[in-house]
């Protein structure tokens, strides 16, 4: 399943090999299809099932039975066939400019042109379709003083402990809201890991507008696992509820959680914050190769436009999972499947029937996997003063600007993050609005008292990625390309 | 700061940072590494001077930055360590020939 | 002074909020004009957003010493200019003049460089300024990161380079000081005369206004025949990259690298006729990465963190359209390429004159009528 040296052609491209992206391949490999599965990390997993094939967490109790189920994805996809190139990032997704309408008057899907970076080397692979599975991002969780050293994402703090067994030591403080957050708390408890307080942030007026949707979640197969691992949490831990305010402080590197609650302020002495408030779809790539996406009201994020099997405003271009907008491990798994269906059909390989009949039992696993999503969505609903800060605080990590700056340009007639960005500078760091993005948007949105739809979101561009200059400079041309740059 | 679980098994990877020796374990990445070092700072930011550290761990926060065997501005969350490696803590701005 | 007020609120409507068109705003104001600025929103093809920010003087005005000239103006005028705007706004738009260079890779390349400045100074009416052929060991000497394949290049101490996006917050900061109304999501749709001035109907409600001036970089070629102008104007599309930001190396800006103040190395541009469409080509890029590596090597290991693709704003010969019409007077268009260089002008000199009503004789051929003399057999 590991690369054969040099094919650069493919009838389908994977992107992320998490629950979306290993089910897309196998499914679509395993019926036939000549299929790339590309992922920058190492190993297969994804985020969630990171390092599931490595991880020195031998305990299997630690990480918990639903981590341990991302095993299971692995087989199939070593007997599907697929070709699996961990460590490739891809930075493009675009059509070739010469792959006008076919000239030979077939039918069938149009080529589709991926640059990936792997080992150092640029290359660039042809395909006719593309499934991305670019899975979620943290959302960003802007505070003051969230950039000090010690100052980390509870995601970020599980991926270490999943692919290096590493816990926090020292004094250690979790702030936030959301399921993850949960999990990890109780992971740590499952290691004997140090947890000095659960900040959470929670808006109490959630419970209530959560209430009418709670009929649902309690069909849901979140409930038991998820009721159970957060008893066992607040039992165990000191949590405090109702965190309305939260500071990092510390001189160059974190010493101290300053939180309020009930109107009074509260410090405690850190020298890990792990912080947590949801996570969002990681469009990127999506944005960069021109699907068009939507505001999500009730998840408060950008979301790609994708129809029933995930296809997006671009031809050839699909979305699974997370990436697509936020439903978990399980739903992202039977999205994968939709899509690679889907995908085939578009090949030529199956009929619609043949199609339709297939994703029945996927159709109806997705609906089960997303039962409760409402409930989750409504009730961990990110409180406004940590989605749209106050002016002192940082949004742009990468080019160190406010949101008083951000308000500032609003004032100047910034109607969105594009004119802001040109004016602040605000997502032109190497993270290309990755952790600024949201806020932006939604700083913009309350400043001008719009709503964040209307303001919209950056355009982007490839390379999504960093890649070096020499790499770039390697890849192939074509006469027409350098004409345009060389006969001036 | 961080710590190893006592069940972690794994090879022991020797590496340097900052020209000190230090020991990874097989499969760090090179951020974990540091952190399991008690690094928290890798480096001063180009525009400010402020320090950071890792934030992310999954590639998208470039807080992370180190110079790995000489060259600049690698995403240390992304790069597994490997014996003998040389990571610097970078201050500022990176420089065009490293 | 303010004048009387025939259309309606304002005594100018600048069609446009890129940099012409805030620059003409800033002189606009600065004259005493009540100003307004119709712009469009956040997503608009703008290339004020996009360009290389070079103040160029090197090359320019081959076919039209005029331009020359216009150009050299600007150039010297640049640094009083972005004196004033530090002055007003307490911003610094970065301009520095330490002279540029064109490296040449390739003999032929070199020659043809130093013919063209030659043919450039032998036009009539050519106001000269010093220039130099250097071979590589002279250009060595100056610019010490070239590559081996670098053969010499020209140098004019003219040439210097700003911040170009940072230009554009401060000249929106100014005008806003100075009064100046600015209206985002304000396309304007449609331009009449009507009572001695001018009504325009925008996506945001109609504006009247004693004077109406065009700087909407591609949508002038739709608004001027409105008012008895024209403005022949297509896009070109140019892909940029940049890398991450770098201890300073680069200490001149160069027609193809520059590296900003920021730290940041700029790697242009190509030229190809592709309309409005800003898909990037990975081959272009690929391209451009390719020449900016045989002339600087050591930008091979950098990270490229960002890449895009303008659309310059181009008329057939290349040199701007400045203009007052003659059956709809009071409405100007005002067109060009390089936006960056001519700002100082555009600010310190044509306002002025467009405030006053009159463009004057220098103006002439700068007109649009340039393009429409049927050409002779
Ligand atoms: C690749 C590239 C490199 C360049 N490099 C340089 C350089 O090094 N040096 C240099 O001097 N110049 C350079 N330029 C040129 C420079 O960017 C332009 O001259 C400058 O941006 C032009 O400014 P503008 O205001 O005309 O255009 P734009 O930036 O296009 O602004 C036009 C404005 O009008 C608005 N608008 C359009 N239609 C309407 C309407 N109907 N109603 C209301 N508003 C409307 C648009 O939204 C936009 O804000 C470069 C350009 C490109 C593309
Ligand atoms: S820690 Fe965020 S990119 Fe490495």
């Amino acid at each position: 399943m590991s690369g054969q040296a040099t094919r650069f052609d493919f009838d389908i491209a994977v992107i992320g090999a998490g629950p979306a992206g290993l089910a897309a391949a196998a499914l679509a490999a395993g019926r036939g299809a000549s299929v790339v599965l590309l992922d920058e990390q190492a190993e297969p997993g994804g985020q969630i099932y990171r390092a599931v094939t490595e991880t020195p967490v031998r305990d299997r109790k630690v990480l918990g039975p639903d981590y341990w189920h991302g095993a299971e994805l692995l087989g199939p996809l070593r007997d599907s066939g697929a070709v699996h190139w961990p460590g490739s990032v891809v930075w493009s997704v675009a059509r070739p400019r010469e792959d006008g309408p076919r000239k030979d008057g077939a039918d069938g899907p149009r080529r589709i042109q991926i640059g990936l970076s792997r080992n150092g080397v640029a290359a660039l692979l042809t395909v006719r379709h593309v499934i991305m599975a670019t899975g979620a991002l943290e959302r960003p969780f802007p505070i003051p003083g969230w950039t000090l050293p010690g100052v980390l994402g509870a995601g970020a703090a599980q991926v270490l402990l999943k692919t290096s067994g590493l816990v926090p030591s020292g004094a250690t403080v979790m702030a936030g809201s959301g399921p993850l957050l949960w999990l990890l708390a109780w992971q740590y408890l499952q290691a004997g890991a140090r947890i000095d307080a659960i900040l959470d942030t929670t808006p109490r007026e959630n419970w209530r507008a959560a209430l009418p949707l709670l009929p649902g979640f309690l069909r849901s197969p979140y409930l038991g696992k998820g009721m159970k691992l957060m008893l066992e949490v607040r039992r165990k831990l000191t949590v405090i509820g109702n965190v309305t305010g939260l500071r990092a402080q510390g001189d160059g590197v974190l010493k101290s959680v300053t939180y309020s609650r009930n109107g009074v302020e509260q410090r405690l002495p850190a020298d890990t914050l792990l912080l947590h408030q949801g996570v969002v779809p990681n469009l990127n790539l999506a944005n960069a190769t021109g699907c068009a996406q939507r505001w999500d009201e009730v998840q408060r994020c950008w979301r790609p436009t994708t129809d029933d099997w995930g296809a997006t405003s671009v031809e050839g271009v699909a979305l699974a999972g997370d990436g697509a907008g936020i439903g978990g491990a399980r739903a992202a798994e039977e999205a994968g499947r939709l899509a690679a269906l889907d995908a085939l059909h578009r090949l030529g390989r199956i009929d619609r029937t043949q199609r339709d009949e297939a994703a029945a039992p996927f159709r109806a696993a997705l609906d089960r996997a997303l039962t409760g999503r409402a409930f989750l969505d409504t009730l961990y609903r990110p409180a406004e003063p940590f989605r749209v800060p106050a002016d002192d605080t940082i949004v742009c990590r990468c080019e160190e600007i406010t949101a008083g700056a951000v308000r500032e340009a609003v004032r100047l007639g910034c109607s969105g993050p594009n004119q802001a960005k040109s004016f602040l500078r605000c997502g032109m760091g190497p993270c290309q609005g990755r952790l600024c993005g949201p806020t932006v948007t939604e700083v913009i949105a309350a400043e001008r008292g719009v709503s964040p739809a209307e303001v919209g979101y950056y355009r982007l561009r490839p390379p999504v990625k960093p890649i070096t200059l020499a790499e770039l400079a390697a890849l192939p041309k074509t006469e027409a390309d350098i004409d345009a740059v060389l006969k001036h | 700061m961080f710590r190893r679980l006592p069940e972690v098994a794994g090879d022991a990877i020797p590496f340097t940072i900052d020209g000190r020796p230090a020991s990874a374990r097989a499969g760090d990445s090179v951020a974990a590494a540091l952190l399991a070092n008690g690094v928290t700072t890798c480096r001063n930011t180009p525009v400010s001077g402020a320090p950071r550290g890792p934030y992310c761990m999954m590639g998208v926060c470039f807080d992370c930055l180190v110079t790995i065997d000489g060259t600049g501005n690698r995403q240390g969350c992304q790069v597994r360590v490997a014996p003998g490696m040389a990571v610097e803590t970078q201050d500022g701005k990176r420089e065009v020939e490293r | 002074m303010t004048q009387p007020n025939r259309g309606g609120e304002y005594d100018v409507a600048i069609v446009g909020g890129g940099l012409v068109g805030s620059a003409l705003a800033w002189g606009l104001a600065r004259s005493g004009q009540r100003v307004v600025v119709l712009d469009e929103g956040d997503i608009a093809v703008r290339p004020s957003r996009g360009n290389f920010a070079l103040v160029w003087v090197q090359g320019k005005g081959l076919g039209m010493p005029e331009y020359a000239g216009w150009t050299k103006q600007s150039s010297d005028d640049w640094a009083g200019f972005a004196g004033l705007l530090r002055d007003q706004t307490g911003i610094d738009v970065a301009f520095r003049r330490p002279g540029g260079f064109m490296p040449a890779l390739s003999e032929e390349d070199l020659q043809a460089r130093a013919n063209a400045m030659m043919r450039l100074h032998n036009q009539p009416d050519m106001i000269r300024y010093p220039y130099e052929v250097m071979d590589r060991e002279t250009l060595r000497r100056e610019l010490p990161v070239i590559g081996p394949e670098v053969v010499g290049g020209t140098y004019c101490p003219l040439d210097g380079h700003c911040n170009s996006l940072r230009l554009l917050r401060t000249l929106h900061t100014g005008i806003g000081l100075l009064g100046v109304d600015y209206r985002p999501n304000h396309r304007v749709e449609r331009i009449e005369r009507r009572d001695g001035g001018f009504r325009l109907a925008t996506a945001g409600g109609e504006i009247g206004a004693g004077k109406v001036v065009l700087a909407a970089g591609h949508d002038s070629a739709r608004l001027a025949p409105m008012v008895g102008l024209s403005a022949p104007v297509r896009p070109q599309r140019g892909h940029i990259i940049v890398t991450e930001k770098t201890a300073p190396f680069l200490h001149h800006p160069t027609g193809y690298v520059r590296q900003t103040d920021e730290g940041g190395v700029m790697i242009g541009d190509s030229f190809e006729e592709a309309g409005f469409d800003t898909t990037l080509q990975p081959g272009v890029s690929s391209a451009i990465a390719a020449r900016a590596i045989r002339m600087f090597p050591l930008l091979g290991r950098l990270n490229v963190v960002r890449s895009w693709a303008a659309l310059r704003v181009l008329t057939p010969d290349g040199f701007p359209i400045y203009e007052q019409s003659a059956t709809a007077p009071g409405a100007f268009v005002v067109t060009c390429h390089s936006g960056v260089t001519l700002a100082a002008n555009h600010a310190l000199t044509l306002a002025p004159l467009i405030a006053a009503g009159d463009l004057g004789d220098r103006f002439k051929v700068f007109s649009a009528r340039r393009f429409h003399v049927p050409q002779a057999a």
